[in-house]
């Protein structure tokens, strides 16, 4: 069996483990029930103000601001610098590419950089923090490992040994066609591509379901109104009384 | 579960963040409940072979049941915020008082049993590869231990990037010990009490009444004039449900003074009720829906009994919790009531309103011997509110307290309103078998406290719990203040309104 053969397998089945996983446990969130309202206060009042307070969590990560600079300074380089870089490579899995992707090239270039290094300011945490450093698990370590390699293989093709990118993205637009093209015997790109699928493997099963997991957190996403609207839902749904 | 000896931790310049001391609070462990009081909340009476298998079923059900718990439970990514923000990590340097090692005693059986790696991993011996782990005694005895220095105050919560409530896990494990056999004494005795006698001190109701028309002379004595404490009045416009601790808890009692002087000048009727005598409701410090609900549905039972048309809370933390947030779906809809006042409204909120409206005259300098403070209670600051606002619960009971003295100085923002720290009692944790851990977990309220001593002669610390004013007239001598520092913020108020200049 060819390696295009082989890697093709292995997308499929990451893709449909990762998706699958995902909307199950997404759903498995949806459908759980919340029995009592217990939104961290103050909290907002309104509906709008919830989707606000959401908005500021996942996007400029109040709460961690908050709480530890460091912390947030290395989390929040570290994700807004993913963000670029995932962005950034729909060019290979899209053509003619959309504007806006051609439009953030520039950046998401350099954004890899900054995700390592990211990566890197939590690992370190991980390491000198003594408290941090108890409360680390091999995982912990291990999940950090995969993504610095992740971004430490693709700048390695993107600086240092360019591999061919033209049959790469003949590759992935086949693999969307469900048509297998020939995928350039580089081993830096086999590594990469091999790790991305394992952590799309693992994304269902592990703590990066704080991805999805956030936008369900009772304490941020319920409004602060039980005595204007009386909240029942599972175990309280069941309690009566009729007046 | 001896008496241990311990010391008081010396407060320094400003907070620190300890080193990491292993185990150092393992040994700190509650009263195990006796079977009669698990038996009267609907718990096995004790520890029964197979007990392991009962608990992680039982983990299964409540993280079936409650959305927050799964979330919190697979979202965390141990980032580490959480570390330095317990106030019993603080005062104690247990590594297993950081909010998420804390978490992670549960954590590690639910990913063992109910993730799929988990049950993977675990059956070829590599689940501590991802933190998770067999249940058996030593997780059991850790759990007992761990799951009762949390005083469910959510300070953790405030400061995760996911919101993760530490609260909510340990109310769960408390649940889950319940369910096997393992109830704290503490917390299980007093909602037995509260079954059987209506409230959490076991205050029959003859005995409730004789300490009401005691309290009624002295007020006549020391003010020559009539303030009346009813108990069971049918259509008496108030019903005023507050921790039996006032009805003779020093400073508590000054509190329930000032809530009749209120009635009194606003010329608003009020009554007590002996059925529901309590306002606390341990139901949730232990977790339980079925024991919270059961507690709650007393006050609907009087309101409706009394035919009262609105329902006053007074001061007590986490009762202000479960009635703000939880009684309208545990005991609602109050829809009996007056519809133009909130459902429940916080005593501070009803004292406040008459202020604005200029029904009361409060008299500040009749409080100029002290300078006071403010204690944020950890349920009321980040669990509930007052007002129309969010942060009402700040802004209102500084504003009455305001009203009533001449001298007042917060302590430093970084431990009042959502930030503030726990009084170290809280959560069902103000037993005496606990001292040492009360005492240790005050260290970062006291080392705030120490400061507007310092620097501002505060000589009054107000609050509005009933917990926080227990924990701090034992506490506060250890850190060498008086025990009498600790007051209610209506016993301010009742110093300061001048009866009988208002019709």
């Amino acid at each position: 069996m060819s390696l295009a053969v082989v890697y093709a397998v292995l997308f499929y089945v990451a893709a449909v483990i990762f998706l699958g996983g995902l909307a199950w446990k997404i759903s498995s969130y949806a459908r759980t029930p919340a029995p009592l309202k217990i939104p961290t206060t103050p909290a907002p009042t309104t509906r709008f103000g919830v989707v606000a307070r959401m908005v500021r969590e996942v996007t400029v990560f109040e709460s961690l601001f908050k709480s530890n600079k460091w912390i947030w300074l290395f989390g929040w380089i570290f994700h807004f610098a993913l963000v670029l870089v995932l962005l950034r490579h729909f060019r290979y899995f899209q053509e003619p590419v959309w504007f806006w992707v051609d439009l953030i090239q520039p950046f998401g270039k350099y954004a890899g950089f900054a995700m390592v290094a990211g990566l890197l300011g939590l690992w370190a945490r991980r390491v000198v923090v003594d408290r941090v450093r108890y409360i680390s698990s091999p995982s912990d370590h291990l999940m950090l490992a995969l993504l610095v390699a992740i971004g430490g293989t693709g700048l390695l093709m993107k600086y240092v040994a360019h591999t061919d990118i033209v049959a790469l993205k003949a590759y992935m637009l086949g693999l969307l066609r469900f048509s297998i093209q020939p995928l350039p015997a580089d081993p830096v790109l086999l590594i990469h591509l091999a790790l991305v699928a394992t952590l799309m493997l693992i994304f269902p099963i592990s703590k990066l379901l704080h991805a999805p997991g956030v936008f369900f957190s009772p304490t941020r996403n319920q409004i602060d109104n039980p005595r204007e609207i009386r909240h029942a839902q599972g175990w309280t749904a069941q309690i009566r009384h009729d007046a | 579960m001896a008496k241990t000896e311990f010391d008081t931790p010396e407060l320094g310049e400003f907070q620190l963040t300890p080193k990491l001391h292993d185990g150092v609070m393992a040994h700190s462990q509650p009263y195990i409940a006796k079977p009669e009081f698990q038996e009267a909340l609907g718990f096995p009476g004790e520890l029964e072979d197979g007990w392991e298998d009962r608990a992680v079923t039982r983990l299964g059900e409540l993280v079936d049941g409650s959305r927050a718990l799964r979330v919190f439970l697979d979202s965390c990514v141990k980032c580490g915020a959480c570390t330095d923000k317990c106030h019993y990590y603080l005062g104690t340097g247990d590594p297993l008082n950081m909010p998420v090692a804390r978490q992670d005693l549960l954590r590690k059986v639910y990913r063992r049993y109910h993730t799929p790696a988990g049950k993977v991993l675990g059956k070829i011996g590599l689940a501590g590869l991802i933190g998770a782990a067999e249940m058996n005694k030593e997780v059991l005895d850790q759990w007992y231990s761990y799951f009762h220095q949390c005083s469910q105050c959510r300070r953790c919560s405030v400061f995760c990037p996911y919101g993760i409530d530490t609260a909510e896990i340990s109310m769960a494990a408390r649940e889950v010990m319940d369910s096997i056999g393992q109830g704290q004494k503490y917390c299980n005795e007093i909602i037995a009490k509260v079954y059987k006698i209506g409230n959490n001190l076991g205050l029959p109701e003859p005995a409730l009444v004789d300490t009401l028309e005691g309290l009624e002379e002295d007020v006549k004595d020391e003010t020559g004039v009539d303030v009346k404490f009813p108990v069971d009045v049918k259509g008496a416009d108030v019903l005023l449900i507050t921790p039996s601790a006032d009805f003779f808890a020093e400073p508590h009692i000054d509190g329930l003074i000032g809530y009749a002087k209120v009635f009194h000048q606003a010329g608003i009727s009020w009554t007590l009720s002996s059925y529901a005598s309590e306002a606390a409701n341990f139901g949730m410090f232990i977790g339980s829906l079925d024991n919270m609900q059961k507690v709650a549905e007393r006050i609907r039972t009087a309101a409706l009994e009394l035919g009262v048309k609105r329902i006053v809370v007074g001061e007590c933390g986490h009762a202000w919790r479960v009635a703000y947030s939880f009684w309208n779906t545990l005991a609602g809809p109050f829809d009996f009531l007056d519809p133009n006042y909130p459902a429940p409204q916080h005593i501070i909120e009803f004292t406040h309103d008459l202020i604005q409206r200029g029904a009361l005259t409060l008299d500040p300098s009749a409080n100029d011997e002290y300078r006071v403070t403010f204690h944020d209670s950890c349920n009321v600051a980040r669990a509930s509110r007052m007002g129309n606002r969010p942060g009402g619960q700040f802004v209102l009971p500084r504003e009455v307290i305001k009203s009533s003295v001449n001298h007042f100085f917060d302590m430093a923002p970084e431990t009042i309103h959502e930030n503030t720290f726990c009084c170290g009692g809280g959560g069902g944790l103000l037993t005496d078998d606990l001292m040492e851990l009360r005492v240790k977990g005050a260290q970062p309220r006291m080392q705030a406290l120490k400061d507007v001593v310092e620097q501002n002669q505060v000589n009054y610390l107000a609050a509005i719990c009933a917990i926080c004013k227990s924990q701090f007239s034992k506490v506060l001598p250890y850190y060498g203040h008086p025990m009498d520092m600790i007051g209610s913020v209506h016993g301010l108020v009742s110093n300061a309104i001048q009866l009988g200049t208002k019709q």
